[in-house]
């Protein structure tokens, strides 16, 4: 199988869609996030998604295949929340290594069914590292700018152990994403830096940022500029931004990260804002219209979608992305 | 593509890319407890906020960088590294540029670099402790994501010369990038800059040496960037700020031109090479290049003759006199001399054709190069001050001619109108603005102070000016430039207008007055040194981009205002009375006064003189720094002296010839607190209410074991049934004033005018703690035994609080009114209140007295609209008209 490496010269890669959107077509009940599993457990658990690769493996392997079948090239682990930290709501700090574990494996078994059928497209599992719920850079006391809620050396304890786990259970590469805060993700980086260097393995590295609003800055007030430059002490395949934004909005900043960027670039926006609702209505061919300015542009490597993206925005992406050349990457 | 080869690329919230092509890079050093006792003080004592303000004006002054050092054996270095970097982190304008975690504890590096998320530099590392552990310490910066400075040091010791020097960077050089994989653009060296002319002749070589091991890393070591402190090089020469310049000055020239990028270097503390007096730069190089046997003597001997620390008297150097006439004019302008302008002035207008030529030509020739020498930050305030009066008197002098003449009419910048609003009486910052902007050529137009908008508005119109600049000191000035701007915006007069003030601020121009403002631009101007470089970019060509960039930054300060706004959560004020500052009342804590009721006191300037507190009056001149230590400060000493001299001169006169006429009276008075309520009774009679006191109470959320205070829980509650007492003052330093500034405007002595001015002011600061220590130990009594000295007094380090309304413990300006009926003050002092509740004379002071030792000084902060409600109700005024008193502090 050739490396992801060798094939991001040659043509753009596609990441999956949305893992909650797709999930909230299945109407599931408190009872699908126990079963088997976490039958007795005294909180609720019903929307603490990354369990479902436990207790429904079936739906997750469902969606990962209707992706891959839409056009894929990389599906990310449904273990956005898998940290310790993140799972501290829900007193489940102890199911984190096997919610890591499990989701990898689910992906590693489907992309291999998928690489088997069509030797010419080789599908690759990025264990998604989430920005866990608390943040390293701002106090979440008002009155106390110097308080923090989280430290350094407790995220990337946090970290290692989802990175160990998703390594364990076979993922081809890590995607720290949706990072709103650099220090958070620079626990990771970290953490996983450490893990290579006890392992003696390099997995390819994508980090992907949020840019929260048009003021073209993280909420930890970084521009993306300063953003690209503070993850860039380590070898990443890609630097990109997802989430917050839909597609059109975040085209000034992937061109900050296409002027400057020494590694590949990725996207993956949302499907348009939320409406009035919460739900993001923006249609595939909308979304893909949108996603061909990036193209033309020639700004990225990586393209997928984040909330309110499904297989269908995928295929269409896919289709379109076929035709255009990706980005050059110089080193 | 961006070209990385090489390029250092660091960030704070915003990226710093120090490529090939990059200028210097300035690293700010002030927020070093090893270097600066200042800040050394505020970490000790934990006064977090002002050393962020340390940060801040660093960053505001140019520093690409700031270096932070916590190593003291007083503090815990660990702890306050991380709690100011977490502090700053709250800051976006410090935590913009990148930072610099300086220790020589490991521990405290690391602890720095977990709590950045930028790319950050350590400073520093080396093969000191060995190979081994050198490595280890690298690894983990890399991991980290931070550059690394490498010292020039190994297990044997500093490097000292230059073979050593160059080994050791080799050795670090190697090491990092072959066995740690170390980015060779992250690596910066510090090849160690030693004192030279240290009489010790192994020192000798020590520049050279520097220079040499630069530009062999630069050709050597691909990548690699060289740092270092500059000071350190000029050590010999403390106290001695003209060699110390000019030795920064050539060793930067020389260790740039070998390949240093970057270096902390107080930019103050720095003259430019080409400026150097060329003897004093021949002696200089002689040491740093180590040219000749005798260069260390040589240096020595002719730094005794331009040695400029205080104290030492100058002698008149008159050679200047020699040269031409032109050459004169320029050197009285930048020096500040009056002696000879008219019959300077005489003579050049002889030699020209037309008089106005002599303004246009050599006096704004001189005027240029004040104005460069002011903005590149070569000359400070109270020089610039002095070399308008130099100018204006060249000019008065030369406008009978051109008037004869007729048709000649000097060419000026542009036309600005300055004015301090309506209610609003302060002028000295407004007056120095003022001066400013006439040295680099504007024509000013002062409307003086208390000037209503209809007046502003209609003399912009009819003399046809450019700027519309307002200046207040008060709060209630806030609201009233808010009506300016609206007022402009109806009379559809699209000018810039410029705000300054105390109480001004970025936030209130872009929050309140900017967004009523359409038709062209409102910008804060911080001080008066920023104003040139505003009304410049504002008048040319570069306006658009300027007044884009401004509202950009205007957009995301409100942005932020608004998004902070609705996190900061107010108490209910009934919480915040249930959570009152408590005193267990005891009888035997209440002393009665010695003497009850109302005294007049009238006092000489001498015997306020022991009272002042300079440290204010310096700042005003824009000169930072605390007194006595400012007279020797590195960068500003020498002026701070100069000023401090004339100051002094100008005391001998007040004394002499009673120039200020200082008034006051104190009222004591039985008292009792109703909830934030203070009942202040009659003397004679105990049942007779004579006033109410209105408290406003805190309503920020505090820390738990914190209270909510408001002053009326210094003062014992009515239904305990003790009777507490409350003092009352109006004092005023200002009364005869008058006739002596405008014998100086008519002199065209601005620079005397605002001395007095700023003078009067700090004699009324004195008389009120003059005046506060005879209550206390006399009139009050409740202090007889103590003795405190003047700094212990600047301290407030006394029993008992004055605090005064308008200020922060009580912000509303309208508690004044009652204050002055209370002590009849308006007839026994002849202070006035304005409109906005400005006192006049302005150099007057107003405020209460609390005697219980618990009593202590707060800031109200913000408070919620059902306060201002409640507050208004209790005074039976109109909601609306208090909260607009109130409006700075309402959440």
């Amino acid at each position: 199988m050739r490396d992801i490496k060798s094939i991001l010269k040659d043509r753009i890669l596609l990441l999956d869609g949305a893992m909650g959107t797709m999930i909230q077509r299945y109407k599931l009940e408190e009872e699908d996030f126990r079963k088997g599993w976490f039958e007795n457990h005294q909180q609720p658990l019903k929307g603490n998604n990354d369990l479902l690769s436990l207790t429904r493996p079936e739906i997750i392997r469902e969606i990962h295949s209707e992706y891959f079948a839409a056009g894929a090239d990389i599906a990310e682990t449904n273990t956005f929340s898998g940290t310790t930290i993140a799972q501290a709501d829900y007193n489940l700090e102890h199911a984190v290594y096997d919610i890591n574990y499990h989701s990898a494996k689910i992906a590693r078994e489907v992309a291999d069914e998928f690489s088997a059928n069509e030797p010419n497209k080789p599908r690759f599992v990025a264990g998604s590292i989430g920005p866990t719920n608390r943040t390293a850079s701002i106090s979440p006391d008002v009155n106390d700018p110097g308080f923090r809620g989280v430290t350094f050396e407790e995220l990337k304890a946090a970290y290692r152990q989802q990175t160990e786990a998703l390594m364990d259970g076979g993922v081809d590469l890590l995607l720290v994403e949706t990072v709103f805060d650099t220090l958070n993700a620079k626990a990771a980086l970290y953490a996983i830096d450490e893990v290579f260097d006890e392992r003696n393995v390099k997995l390819p590295i994508m980090v992907s940022g949020t840019i929260t609003d048009q003021s073209g800055r993280t909420l930890t007030g970084q521009t993306t500029d300063a953003f690209l430059i503070s993850v860039s002490h380590m070898d990443l395949l890609s630097v990109g931004l997802n989430c917050a934004l839909g597609a059109s909005m975040m085209r000034p900043y992937l061109q900050v990260l296409n002027r400057n960027s020494n590694f590949g670039v990725s996207a993956h926006p949302n499907a348009g804002l939320p409406n009035e609702f919460g739900e993001y209505d923006e249609t595939p061919e909308l979304m893909a219209e949108q996603i061909k300015d990036f193209l033309e542009e020639g700004l990225v490597n990586i393209i997928g979608g984040c909330c309110g993206t499904t297989p269908e925005h995928i295929k269409a992406i896919a289709e379109l992305s076929m035709s255009y050349s990706p980005r050059e990457i110089v080193k | 593509m961006s070209k990385s080869k090489h390029t250092l690329k660091l960030s704070g919230l915003e990226p710093l890319i120090v490529s090939e092509e990059s200028n210097f890079v300035n690293i700010g050093e002030r927020t070093n407890v090893t270097g600066s006792r200042k800040f050394l003080r505020l970490i000790k004592e934990e006064l977090f906020d002002e050393a962020l303000s340390v940060a801040r004006e660093q960053v505001e002054g140019g520093a690409q960088i700031i270096d932070i050092n916590m190593d003291e054996g007083m503090i815990d270095g660990k702890e306050a590294m991380v709690r100011f970097l977490n502090l700053i982190a709250a800051e976006p304008d410090i935590a913009r540029v990148p930072v610099m975690i300086d220790s020589s504890k490991w521990e405290i590096i690391e602890a720095g670099l977990q709590c950045v998320q930028g790319k950050s530099v350590v400073n520093s590392i080396s093969l000191k402790e060995g190979e081994e552990n050198f490595i280890a310490q690298a690894k983990k910066i890399k991991r980290y994501g931070a550059a690394v400075i490498v010292m020039a040091f190994d297990e044997d010791g500093q490097a000292d010369n230059y073979q050593r020097r160059i080994e050791i960077c080799e050795r670090s050089y190697r090491v990092l990038v072959d066995k740690v994989g170390f980015a060779c653009e992250d690596i910066i060296f510090d090849p160690n800059i030693f004192p030279v002319a240290t009489g010790m002749e192994e020192h000798n070589n020590n520049a050279l040496d520097f220079f040499n091991a630069t530009k062999w890393i630069r050709e050597n070591l691909p990548g690699a960037h060289v740092s270092g402190g500059v000071s350190n090089v000029s050590f010999s020469f403390r106290g001695n700020n003209t060699v110390r310049e000019a030795m920064h000055a050539a060793f930067l020239y020389h260790a740039i031109k070998n390949g240093m990028n970057m270096g902390i270097v107080n930019p103050s503390l720095l003259e430019i090479y080409d400026d150097v007096e060329p003897k004093l730069l021949e002696r200089v190089e002689d040491v740093l290049l180590n040219r000749r046997d005798d260069a260390t003597d040589r240096l020595l001997e002719f730094a005794e003759t331009v040695k400029s620390g205080p104290g030492k008297k100058r002698v008149v150097d008159l050679s200047w006199r020699e040269n031409s006439v032109k050459e004169r004019l320029s050197y009285a302008l930048v020096k500040g001399i009056t002696d000879y302008i008219v019959e300077d002035t005489e003579e050049c207008r002889l030699s020209y054709d037309r008089p106005i030529e002599v303004i246009e030509g050599p006096l704004m020739d001189g005027m240029n190069v004040v104005g460069d020498l002011f903005g590149s930050g070569k000359m400070f305030l109270p020089q610039v001050v002095k070399s308008a009066r130099v100018m204006k008197k060249a000019v008065a002098y030369l406008l009978p001619f051109i008037e004869e003449e007729k048709g000649g009419k000097q060419e000026f910048a542009g036309k600005i109108l300055m004015a301090t609003v309506k209610g609003d009486v302060h002028d000295i910052g407004k007056n120095i603005v003022g001066v400013v902007l006439s040295c680099n050529n504007y024509e000013i137009i002062d409307l003086g102070v208390m000037v209503p908008f209809e007046k502003i508005i209609e003399e912009a119109q009819k003399q046809n000016v450019d700027i519309i600049g307002l200046s207040g000191l008060i709060t209630p000035s806030l609201d009233e430039m808010v009506t300016m701007a609206k007022e402009m915006e109806r009379a559809k007069l699209a000018i810039p207008l410029m705000i300054g003030g105390a109480t001004t601020s970025r936030v209130h121009t872009a929050v309140k007055i900017d967004e009523h403002f359409t038709l062209d631009q409102a910008v804060h101007v911080l001080d008066a040194s920023r104003s040139v470089t505003v009304v410049e970019s504002l008048l040319g060509k570069k306006k658009e981009g300027f007044v884009n960039a401004l509202k950009e930054e205007y957009s995301k300060v409100r942005l932020h205002h608004q998004n902070s706004r609705g996190k900061k959560k107010v108490l209910s004020i009934a919480d915040a009375r249930a959570n009152k500052f408590e005193i267990d009342w005891k009888r035997h804590d209440i002393v009665k006064p010695s003497k009850m009721g109302l005294t007049e006191v009238s006092v000489t300037s001498k015997e306020l003189l022991p009272y002042i507190d300079w440290t204010p009056f310096f700042r005003t001149w824009e000169l930072h720094g605390k007194y006595p230590a400012i007279l020797s400060d590195e960068v500003v000493g020498e002026e701070a002296t100069n000023l401090f001299a004339d100051a002094t001169k100008m005391l001998g006169l007040i004394d002499s010839e009673n120039w200020l006429n200082h008034k006051g009276v104190i009222g004591l008075f039985p008292a009792n607190s109703i909830g934030d309520d203070i009942e202040i009774y009659d003397p004679g009679n105990k049942n007779k209410l004579l006033l109410t006191q209105r408290s406003l109470r805190q309503q920020g959320k505090k820390a738990k074991g914190l209270p909510n205070i408001a002053l009326s829980d210094f003062i014992a509650p009515k239904e305990n049934g003790v009777i507490d007492y409350l003092g009352a003052f109006v004092v005023t330093s200002g009364l005869g004033i008058e006739e002596r500034i405008s014998d100086y405007e008519k002199d065209h002595d601005d620079y005397n005018s605002i001395m007095l001015k700023a003078l009067a002011d700090r004699f009324a600061e004195a008389f009120a703690e003059y005046m506060h220590e005879q209550v206390r130990k006399n009139y009050w009594g409740y202090a007889k035994d103590e003795v405190l000295d003047n700094s212990e007094l600047i301290k407030e380090s006394y029993k008992g609080i004055r605090p005064a309304p308008g200020y922060p413990a009580c912000p509303d300006h309208t508690e004044k009114i009652g204050l002055f009926e209370l002590l009849n003050a308006s007839k026994l002092t002849g202070v006035s209140l304005t409109d906005s509740l400005a006192m006049l004379p302005a150099a007057s002071v107003s405020g209460w007295y609390f005697g219980h030792s618990k009593a202590k000084y707060f800031g109200l902060g913000k408070i919620g609209q059902d306060q201002v409600n409640d507050l208004a109700d209790r005074k039976g005024e109109e909601r609306d008209v208090m909260s607009r008193w109130l409006s700075p502090n309402i959440q």
